[in-house]
């Protein structure tokens, strides 16, 4: 009898802690899948961020090291600069990575650091209860918003993929979706890719997941999933921002 | 005996980390310090390290943080604003035990203060700066030459204790030159690092580098092992310059610059009968308590010249412990006190004329 599905090697066999229906853990399996496939569990370093996610090194297998909220991807750059035969990814969140973080994201990029980020956008604050995000929706309800967003106070949602990929050190970013089996498909396919790009050395690579938070944003976790779909891919259109060629591609 | 060579303080520092085998250094352009970047963005890319110009201090340091925690020897260096934003990077590091080595070039304050040298990022460095319970090793050059040791000991002290060990210098020590003889390789100590998030290579258990923990008894576990680490560290690491004290009038504790003044002092005293000892902290923490303990009992009592409103002296005060006097003299603002100054203060406390006792 052959295996056909398993636990990816790089997941460590453990309870996750995230909230019942929350795609933290779809998201941490893909990367897992991944670093399996390219065979890199063992010379990787993953950098784990402030949010839900920041003990994350208990989940994955490879190192870790978890960094102070924002500052995921200078992390990174002290880790990839001292070990350039090694793979190095950030795991961030949208307040750690387009709020607190912002200087550090676009830093990072602009000089075309050789990591992966994984970028988890559900528009909102998870770890500290619902606040606003810098990605949260106009008009969206949060802790820090009971009245909505109003850009005439609160401003406008940060599309990530969109900015970071104005820059010549960004060398892919391509924003895609859990909600449904397909697009995590895909999601897996852009991962994958984020990997080969910095194993390619050709500059930056971002992934931005577009994520749920049932339980901030009040929501089944069914309901959530259709939430995403009908409101975040308006304002967060799926797709590739900048990509590329690889050496691989041509292996293909 | 090696050659002797005429450099900058800034420079000195970043050749001292080169010869201690630091090969990345992450900073931010900050005067009095910046000639320290200057000399690695050269030096780095001559011999194939790392140098990072960040987009700000708190991403220097940081920097700093992963590169430490791959296992490799890195250094960042600022001054007093700019150290102010490292103090995060600095608590994590503390927090996750990483072998960090932070150069502190200071200047007056506070705010945007001034560029001219002080000594008032003392209760910042040596009391913390950052949050929660740590400590970080401070050193305390006098001079060029001793900044070259001191540099080189901070890496292997970082890598002995896994701890950020700080270099701070008045704006003098980074901006003077003098000689320096780089003398004292076998000073170079070696560590392994087992515990570094360098790639498993699937032949161990992963490591993790953290500063997190979320139970209350597990994180006071850990903060219990810290504090172990510093009692081994005050037991071993204290260092400090006595000078002239066994049958001192007066003693003075000072360091860095003030220290240098305080020697032409001692001379002018003893033309006029005066004499007077010096305490130099080479170690800010550990600070030298028992150096203080041993001449709590000198006749006059003990002035503390610093260049800043006086905050060493609260050591100072509480390494005496209410056995004697403590008196402080300070100039800040990018003053500096003059000996004849100094001078005057000591002769007030000689003749029982009282001083600013604190």
């Amino acid at each position: 009898m052959s295996i056909v599905f398993e636990r990816p090697h790089a997941l460590i066999d453990r309870p996750l802690h995230y909230c019942p229906g929350c795609t933290h853990g779809i998201i941490h399996r893909l990367v897992a899948e991944v670093l399996d496939e390219l065979g890199i569990e063992g010379a990787t370093v993953g950098v784990a961020s402030v949010g839900c996610t920041y003990n994350s090194y208990e989940y994955f297998n490879c190192d870790m090291v978890q960094a102070a909220h924002g500052r995921a991807p200078a992390v990174a750059t002290g880790i990839r600069r001292s070990l350039p035969d090694r793979t190095v990814f950030t795991y961030q969140g949208d307040g750690d990575l387009a709020a607190i973080g912002t200087a550090e994201i676009v830093h990072a990029a602009t000089r075309g650091e050789k990591i992966t980020t994984i970028f988890v956008n559900n528009a909102i604050y998870g770890m500290t209860s619902g606040q606003m995000a810098p990605t949260t929706l106009v008009g969206q309800v949060t802790t820090t918003t009971p009245f909505g967003r109003k850009p005439e106070l609160h401003g406008y949602p940060i599309r990530v993929c969109e900015m970071l990929s104005t820059l010549e050190g960004t060398a892919y970013a391509e924003r895609v979706a859990v909600n449904n089996v397909p697009n995590i498909k895909k999601a897996k396919a852009a991962i994958k890719r984020a990997f080969q790009v910095q194993q390619e050395r050709k500059g930056f690579a971002i992934v931005e997941v577009l994520s749920i938070c049932p339980t901030n944003w009040g929501m089944s976790p069914e309901k959530s999933l259709e939430w995403l779909g009908e409101n975040m891919m308006e304002h967060y259109p799926l797709g590739v921002y900048k990509n590329v060629e690889l050496t691989s591609d041509g292996a293909k | 005996m090696g050659e002797k060579i005429l450099m900058k303080g800034n420079e000195v520092i970043a050749e001292a980390a080169l010869r201690a085998g630091c090969r990345h250094y992450f900073g931010y352009p900050i005067t009095p310090q910046t000639e320290v970047a200057h000399y690695m963005a050269r030096k780095m890319e001559e011999i194939g390290g790392t140098f990072v110009q960040a987009e700000s201090e708190v991403a220097a340091i940081n920097m700093v943080y992963g590169a430490a925690s791959a296992g490799v020897r890195a250094m960042t260096s600022s001054s007093s604003p700019g150290i102010s934003l490292k103090q995060e990077g600095i608590s994590y590091a503390a927090g996750a035990e990483l072998p960090v080595v932070i150069i502190d070039i200071v200047r007056c304050g506070p705010g945007l203060g001034g560029i001219l040298p002080a000594q008032c990022d003392y209760f910042q460095m040596v009391k913390g700066g950052g949050h929660g319970d740590y400590h970080n090793i401070v050193l305390a050059p006098q001079g060029v030459q001793e900044m070259y040791e001191l540099v080189v000991d901070a890496f292997n002290l970082a890598d002995k204790y896994r701890n950020p060990v700080v270099v701070m210098g008045d704006g003098y020590m980074g901006q003077m030159m003098e000689a320096v003889e780089f003398r004292d390789v076998e000073r170079i100590e070696r560590y392994d690092k087992p515990w570094a998030a360098c790639g498993s290579e699937m032949k161990r258990e992963h490591n993790t580098i953290t500063s997190i923990y979320i139970e209350a008894d597990v994180l006071e576990a850990h903060v219990n092992h810290l504090y172990e680490k510093y009692r081994l560290i005050e037991e071993n690491e204290v260092r400090a310059d006595v000078f002239n004290c066994d049958g001192a009038d007066v003693i003075i504790a000072a360091y860095g610059t003030c220290a240098r003044v305080t020697k032409n002092v001692i001379k002018d005293a003893a033309k006029m009968g005066i004499k007077v000892g010096l305490i130099r902290p080479v170690t800010l923490w550990p600070f030298p308590k028992k150096a203080f303990e041993q001449y709590a009992s000198v006749p006059k009592g003990i002035l503390t010249v610093e260049m800043s409103m006086g905050q060493m002296v609260e050591d100072v005060k509480l390494a005496v412990g209410g056995r004697n006097n403590v008196y402080f003299y300070g100039r800040t603002g990018g003053n500096v006190p003059a000996q004849k100054d100094i001078l005057a203060e000591v002769v007030k406390i000689a003749r029982g004329e009282g001083g600013d006792l604190r």
